[in-house]
């Protein structure tokens, strides 16, 4: 659920243009920064506590992604413009049947301990990953690889008292090493999109240390191979990183050191900011938000981004009453999506028209009919649905702030269609989460995507194929399967997303779920920051930042 | 006395044990399951959720999982979090944090409380006491974060006299405000008790004839009447020093000091009863020892109470 990655834009202009094409290190500056300042300058940017040890395939909370997402670099790279995926790392990845692929990497990276970057920690990582004893959270992300089923096991009565049986073997047969900076992977079937997820986290290479020792103490003090090295983590404090001088990759960071301040309130990281006491801070809080506080307090400090992620309210269609696309489509167009971007979020959040987000490559956007907002086609909609018998409850996490739209969205529904609507929380996310997992929502509830890697792929395998991993409300319509099927194992990207393109025509006949709003970003910097550029996914880039 | 405090000590270990169970139960009680939540919008892999099942003994019933933490609590070992860090690690982190916080609060509610007290109890009805009796009652009726935030705008943020958050190596000089918005409330307290309790022995017998026989007021007011009065604000400080450690959560939040108070609620809300039950031990300790402390404190102050 959280995306990688750094890398900075074509788009990025001027000098910092001139800096990758020439490909030097240090950069004579523009825009009124100062090279000096910037060569041994220290910022001091926001985070929160990481939950777990930094491992990059045990990471699945943005807390420490972003730190992981700094401190190491993958085989490929998403551009900050949201462009499509490119060689980072990789010095080639080939396929001819997008089934087999030949990857090789650079010669002379090295990991921040002063071992170089092989073919084999790439192996050795995603084995370790995907071989369920280990039980990483990100092992998932290797299931399309051959031999993947060999080194997984299943629990065979799930939470009860019975051991899940070791696996038959503790390394998948699609990966070979062919030498030091050539590896193969096979995938078990064609998978057109493949070569784009490897810029995700969970397929990042690990120092051969790893396997040394134990996965938590590697965690506590983790050695990657990005632009900046690890310097220290004190809980709740601080985690300190600083310039890897032996990077010799395209998004070398020209500042020195990097504190990335741990907060427990935004509030307080906000009023830091105004303090010049933080530099960059990704996410102004709601506080600030309200009647656009923010930009009175930061001037042109303030930055505004779009990112690629959607909140949708779902439906339960394992509930018979939900199972009319009839009746969720009227639902669907009752809702005046503009009234309440404007409304709510004061314009921060754009009205959703496109079921996948239109930021990401091979998304078509505005394909969705049913997020136009018309109430009297809705409620001849809702007619021929035959109505709605009793309360329609529309459910949210209340630990999070989503009452306000929430309530917004049971409202529209109850004035436009006479629906008893309303809207109710559910105390934490945890309990929201288990009640959905055990499929006993009695009402549609909030959801947000927020895509693992950008391709359209990412839109519709997970969330609207029968079995994909978020696919909730159980949508199950053969042709979608099918369509998408097809689309996976495409021989090249054009055809995989124009087929993706079809499946999610088929998708807005029977409205799933109901795309609500894009979500945005507003970021702000602190006066010392001259230059800086936000990623594919609004996360600071790191090499971009000049004093 | 030395039986008394055997006495006292050894009633700490019934009340230890049913603290710690009760907590752990209740934490047991909360709804939902830890690791429904712990990936997002998406399911956790099962593989994963059943190794941390088993390492936690999590499908345990609730006594076998005490019985467990228990065992290794008596060993010195607090044990991990769901994550993996060890729970001693973060109490020997964020107690010493919430510690400092918490006694330059009391520190700061004791002077200003009680001179505040003192010469408003002298002085009855006159300028200071009413201005005194208004601004404890506006500290009374604010609620801590309005505090927090007004001063942490003011001089954080507008003045710049301060940095708004307080950094890593807390120093006293920034542990001032925050110390006096966390103890503000207590403070105002303090005053008001003080003040009722001077200005009711101020009339008693033993006053009067201190003053009577010549005795210079500096000696009246310093040893027969603080001293007799001190009883009841001694009581007040002295539970109050638990209650500022746990109650530091909305302070600790927007000064940004890495305390238990936020330790606490994120592991309630993850329902991690053994980071919950930790941290709340030392609690537990806090608060019976300092009731301890203060009994004994009453004998010093007042030489008719003894203990047998």
């Amino acid at each position: 659920m959280r995306v990688s990655k750094r890398a900075s834009g074509a788009l990025a202009v001027g000098a910092a243009f001139a800096l990758v094409a020439s490909g030097c290190s240090n950069s004579d500056g523009g825009n009124g920064s100062d090279a000096g300042a910037t060569k041994d300058g220290a910022i001091t940017i926001h985070g929160v506590q990481p939950e777990n040890p930094l491992v990059p395939a045990n990471t699945t909370e943005t807390g420490g992604g972003k730190i992981i997402d700094d401190m190491w670099t993958g085989l490929v790279e998403y551009p900050n413009d949201g462009g499509a995926p490119r060689n980072a790392l990789a010095e080639s990845i080939e396929t001819k049947d997008s089934k087999v692929f030949t990857i090789k990497i650079k010669k002379g990276t090295k990991f921040h301990d002063g071992t170089e970057v092989k073919a084999k920690n790439f192996v050795d990582a995603w084995n370790w990953a995907a071989y369920t004893p280990n039980g990483a959270a990100n092992g998932s992300f290797f299931s399309d690889i051959a031999g993947f089923d060999q080194v997984t096991s299943v629990d065979p009565d799930e939470d009860g008292p019975q051991k899940a049986p070791k696996p038959a073997a503790d390394k998948m047969s699609g990966l070979k090493v062919v030498d030091e900076q050539t590896f193969e992977v096979t995938l078990s079937a064609p998978t057109a999109v493949f070569p784009t997820k490897l810029g995700y986290s969970a397929f990042m290479p690990l120092p051969d240390v790893f396997f040394t020792q134990k996965p938590e103490a590697f965690g506590k003090n983790p050695i990657g191979n990005g632009p900046v090295k690890f310097v220290s983590w004190e809980d709740n404090v601080a985690i300190k990183l600083t310039r890897f001088d032996d990077y010799n990759l395209r998004d070398k960071v020209k500042v020195k050191d990097v504190t990335v301040k741990l907060y427990q309130s935004e509030d307080a990281a906000y009023a830091d900011l105004l303090g010049n006491n933080l530099d960059f801070m990704e996410t102004i809080p709601t506080s600030a938000l309200a009647g656009e506080k923010y930009k009175t307090d930061l001037g042109d400090r303030a930055k505004s981004t779009v990112t690629p992620t959607t909140a949708f309210i779902a439906f339960p269609i394992y509930d018979k009453r939900f199972a009319n696309p009839k009746l969720r489509r009227a639902v669907s167009m009752s809702i005046d999506r503009q009234a309440i971007s404007d409304k709510i979020f004061f314009g921060t959040r754009k009205p959703a028209d496109s079921w996948a987000n239109p930021l990401t490559p091979g998304a078509p956007a505005g394909n969705c009919t049913a997020c136009k907002f018309d109430a009297t086609q809705a409620k001849a909609l809702l007619q021929e649905a035959g109505g709605f018998q009793g309360e329609m409850v529309f459910y949210y996490n209340a630990d999070s702030s989503h009452k306000d739209w929430m309530e917004a969205v049971a409202q529209q529904v109850k004035t436009n269609l006479g629906i008893n609507a309303r809207a109710e929380g559910i105390p934490t996310f945890a309990v929201f989460r288990q009640n959905i997992n055990a499929h006993k929502m009695t009402g549609p509830y909030r959801a947000a995507w927020q895509q693992d890697y950008p391709d359209v792929e990412n839109w519709v395998n997970p969330l609207y194929v029968k079995g994909g991993s978020s696919n909730d409300g159980l949508y199950s319509n053969p042709e979608v399967d099918a369509l998408a099927k097809a689309a996976s194992g495409a021989e090249n990207l054009e055809a995989s997303h124009q087929k993706f393109g079809e499946a999610l025509q088929k998708v807005d006949a029977d409205v799933p779920t109901i795309p609500v709003y894009f979500y945005g970003q507003q970021s702000g910097h602190s006066e010392k920051i001259k230059k800086l550029e936000l990623n594919n996914v609004g996360e600071l880039d790191l090499s971009s930042v000049e004093l | 006395m030395g039986r008394y405090l055997v006495r006292r000590l050894l009633q700490l270990v019934p009340v230890f044990i049913g603290t710690t169970f009760l907590i752990y139960w209740l934490v047991w009680a909360v709804p939902g399951d830890p690791f429904a939540g712990k990936c997002g919008e998406r399911r956790c892999p099962p593989e994963y959720v059943a190794a941390l099942t088993e390492k936690y003994h999590l499908n345990e019933n609730v006594f076998v999982q005490y019985t467990i933490y228990m065992k290794s609590l008596l060993q010195g070992d607090f044990g991990t979090t769901y994550s993996g860090r060890s729970i001693n690690d973060i109490i020997a982190t964020a107690y010493p944090n919430t510690l400092k916080l918490a006694v330059v609060a009391l520190a700061i509610e004791a002077i200003i409380g009680l001179t505040a007290g003192v010469l408003t109890g002298l002085r009855r009805n006159g300028f200071l006491d009413n201005l005194v009796l208004v601004s404890s009652l506006f500290l009374i009726a604010l609620p801590v974060f309005v505090v927090g935030f007004v001063l942490q705008w003011t001089f954080g943020v507008q003045w710049k006299i301060v940095t708004p958050t307080v950094s890593s190596e807390m120093p006293f000089s920034e542990l001032l405000i925050p110390g006096f918005v966390l103890g503000s409330a207590s403070m105002a307290y303090i005053a008001r008790v003080s003040r009722t309790s001077i200005a009711e022995n101020r009339r008693a017998d033993y006053v009067r004839t201190a003053i009577a026989k010549g005795l210079p007021m500096r000696r009246v007011v310093g040893v027969h009447l603080l001293r007799n009065s001190l009883i009841p604000v001694v009581t007040l400080l002295g539970t109050d020093l638990g209650a500022l450690m746990g109650g530091a959560i909305v302070t600790e939040g927007i000064f940004g000091i890495n305390g238990i108070g936020r330790q606490v609620y994120r592991s309630i809300v993850t329902k991690e009863s053994a980071t919950v039950v930790s941290i709340v031990v030392v609690l537990v300790l806090v608060y019976l020892l300092m009731n301890l402390l203060v009994d004994l404190l009453y004998a010093a102050l007042d030489p008719r109470i003894r203990y047998e």
